[in-house]
């Protein structure tokens, strides 16, 4: 990605946070803020980028980041495709390459991926002249809920700088805390995380957060409680004994929130499991901003959009009046 | 038998006499006949001038998979032959986990043959260590024997099962081969594509843990311990196993261990990018990992260098890291990656070199060869210690491209291979004469 750090200029793809200066993200957050308006308006829709074609192709399934994905695209006023991996040439044994290729071939200009190994959508990007945007690769990243998340803080505590976040559950596996941990950092946050030793992966205190061992401590210590999904499935592979030890040990009740900070959030990428990493009176309590989240996400994959396509973050307020 | 060849002017480095100097060399009816000072020269002999050029044992390569038969599309013995004597190797192992396996005695009989007529380095082929790889029965390793085999291994698997360990330990005893052992414990690496670690963390793999191959180094070095078996630890990655080996061998373990360029040239960054030509088995390792090995080998804890050359076609290599096969080329990279990082950088002598590449895996494995001596098999490699040059995959011989080391600048260049007396590498690339009336 050529990223120079002294404006917005992101280059032509969105693959992780780790490849963006503070400058950067904090710039998309700014140029999200006028696209939050246009969501709360009777006809949600702008010409911005109209007459263009984005492809949104999920090897993966996922419900919510490509409902979020196609309304913000649908609101600028592009054309849009889904492709998903059921049913498509993927199963038949075609190459992610020559998928790529296909695409292109049909002339589109923005791809939005998500896919289930590390490195795919950087992998795509290198090899096809259309946008990529990353929508989650493997473990690796999701960059634009990392950037929701980061919307969502800041628009609770005024900015990011200086704030206790705490990652809490299954960072082993997730890109979002990847994306997260990246994002809060450059942003000035100090950065925690915690949740069972089996699930923590090695070496991550190099990445410039800290360990917290006990839920409890965590709760304390933070600002911002982010609270990860807990796989069904890694209780199968061995990581946690069960679910409701999980939840005992480990699940954010509002019980273990009484020792937080008056002003204290909770945060979840969705979608829930009530009940094992999160109370069902936690998810929906005062402290819970996990709905703003999903606010959130619409205006900041438009502000992406917008900003790839090669739109002016100082225009973006007249692009929201459609007169860009 | 062709002409006899009399290398004029060269330094002569031979570990297996404490030799480095200046000296002639003549080489007669495929047999090393005169070192050093040469004064009864046949009058029909090839004079060659090989002022300012090494003249060494030629080197042996423990490792290497040559994919024949089942996979000739990545590289067939011939080839695979051709790139080992163009890399300066006279002799390499040819690894069983080929498709179908090399698990009996007619397979290990068409390896030797094929080998024999690639007119490039001398194959030796390497049995399976159990049917079909499935580390659950014994192969007949004393017919493999009968038929060339010379060593067993389950290579590309670990052998598993503790018990068949012991068992090969013991068994091969009568024929005196080693057991060589891809040591990893399946279960801790499963589904692990790098080096478990920071990186790893940061680029979302899922990673191996050195715990995977020192499990298995320690528990096989028990077991050599316990019967006297010879353990040929393959491609150690770990400061870990380093260490178990270097204590086992001083309470009197028989065993020997190998090493590869990449492993001592290259860390776990080189995987940043999600680069697939830096993913093989074991993993590039970190920092603290490759100084391990890069002393282990000075001191002599690890005998020999070895490539693992593990050819793939790069529609393989091309695509998601997760899904790309493990493994990467070396034979042709192998001198100029241990000259630039391991001379150049003063780890070891030149002479240390030649005896990790040449004498070290002849002598801890019994063989003819890695030697000088008047009377040898005439197996010697010609080089230029000081030539730079630039990797370039589409020069290889191999017919495979997967290297980590593409446009890396390179110190250190093949010049002439001669395998039993005669030339079957020469750079730059005039053919030697003898080809020429063997062509038509």
């Amino acid at each position: 990605m050529s990223a120079k750090t002294a404006d917005l200029e992101l280059g032509k793809d969105l693959i992780g946070l780790e490849d963006l200066s503070r400058e950067q993200v904090l710039g998309i957050l700014d140029t999200a803020e006028p696209f939050k308006e246009i969501s709360e308006r009777q006809i949600k829709k702008v010409p911005v980028l109209r007459g263009q074609t984005i492809v949104n192709l999920f090897f993966e399934p996922s419900t919510r980041t490509r409902i979020s994905f196609e309304f913000a695209e649908k609101r600028l006023g592009a054309d849009t495709v889904n492709i998903s991996s059921s049913g498509s040439s993927v199963q038949k044994g075609e190459t992610l390459v020559d998928t790529a290729r296909n695409l292109e071939a049909m002339r589109i200009n923005m791809v939005v991926v998500r896919h289930g190994s590390a490195g795919a959508a950087g992998f795509l990007a290198d090899r096809i002249p259309s946008n990529v945007i990353n929508a989650g690769d493997g473990q690796h990243e999701h960059p634009t809920q990392g950037l929701l998340d980061l919307l969502t803080i800041r628009d609770r505590f005024g900015s990011i700088d200086g704030r206790r976040v705490c990652i809490v559950g299954d960072i082993l596996h997730s890109r979002v805390a990847r994306s997260n941990i990246w994002g809060l950092l450059k942003c000035g946050a100090e950065v925690a995380v915690c949740g069972p030793k089996t699930l923590i992966p090695k070496g991550i205190e190099e990445l410039g957060v800290h360990v917290i061992p006990r839920v409890e401590e965590a709760i304390e210590w933070c600002d911002v409680l982010y609270v990860l999904r807990l796989q069904l499935e890694r209780m199968d592979a061995g990581y946690v004994p069960s679910l409701r030890e999980y939840n005992r040990v480990f699940g954010v009740s509002s019980e273990r929130l009484a020792h937080a900070s008056d002003e204290m959030v909770v945060l979840h990428p969705g979608p829930m499991n009530r009940g094992v990493e999160i109370d069902s009176d936690v998810a929906d309590g005062p402290r819970s901003v996990i709905l703003p989240q999903v606010t959130n996400g619409v205006a900041v994959r438009m502000a992406v959009l917008y900003l790839l396509s090669g739109g002016n973050p100082e225009r973006a307020e007249a692009a929201k009046r459609g007169d860009a | 038998m062709s002409r006899p060849l009399l290398l004029v002017g060269g330094r002569t480095i031979d570990p297996s006499q404490f030799l480095d100097g200046p000296g002639d060399l003549l080489v007669r009816d495929g047999r090393i006949e005169a070192l050093g000072q040469v004064t009864a020269v046949p009058e029909d002999a090839e004079r060659v001038d090989v002022d300012g050029l090494v003249v060494a044992p030629g080197f042996i390569d423990l490792h290497v998979h040559l994919r024949e038969p089942g996979d000739e599309h990545k590289e067939t013995i011939r080839s695979g032959a051709l790139a080992a004597v163009a890399g300066g190797f006279t002799t390499v192992w040819a690894m069983p986990n080929t498709d179908p396996p090399i698990d009996d005695p007619a397979a290990v009989g068409f390896v030797r043959a094929a080998g024999a007529r690639a007119g490039g380095a001398r194959v030796s082929p390497v049995g399976a260590a159990s049917l079909a790889l499935k580390g659950e029965q014994m192969t007949e390793v004393g017919e493999l024997v009968a038929a060339g085999a010379v060593a067993v291994t389950d290579d590309g698997h670990p052998i598993w099962d503790g018990s068949l360990m012991r068992r090969l330990l013991e068994y091969t005893q009568t024929f005196g081969i080693p057991v060589v052992q891809h040591a990893e414990d399946p279960v801790l690496s499963a589904g692990g594509v790098m080096n478990e670690g920071t990186v790893a963390t940061a680029l979302g793999l899922r990673g191996i843990p050195n715990a995977s191959e020192a499990a298995i180094v320690a528990r096989d070095l028990y077991l050599a311990e316990l019967t006297g078996g010879h353990l040929h630890v393959q491609h150690v990655s770990t400061r870990e196993a380093v260490d178990l080996i270097e204590s086992a061998r001083s309470r009197g373990a028989h065993v020997t261990a190998e090493v590869t360029p990449h492993h001592l040239a290259l860390t776990e960054e080189a995987v940043r990018g999600y680069r697939t030509e830096a993913k093989m088995n074991p993993p590039l390792r970190t920092e603290a990992d490759r100084d391990a090995l890069r002393s282990g080998l000075a001191e002599g804890v690890i005998d020999a260098i070895a490539t693992d050359h593990a050819p793939h076609h790069y529609q393989g290599k091309e695509r998601e890291f997760d899904d790309a096969p493990f493994g990467v080329v070396g034979l042709e990279t192998a001198l100029g990656v241990c000259m630039s990082e391991l001379v150049q950088t003063g780890i070891l002598s030149l002479s240390d070199m030649v005896d990790r590449l040449s004498c070290g895996p002849a002598r801890i494995m019994g063989l003819e060869g890695g030697t000088l001596r008047p009377g040898s098999p005439a197996d010697i490699v010609v080089f230029d210690p000081e030539e730079r040059w630039t990797v370039d995959p589409a020069q290889f011989r191999s017919k495979s491209r997967n290297t980590p080391f593409a446009g890396r600048e390179l110190r250190g260049r093949v010049r002439r291979t001669i395998v039993g007396g005669e030339t079957r590498f020469l750079e730059p690339q005039e053919q030697p004469a003898r080809s020429l009336t063997r062509a038509g």
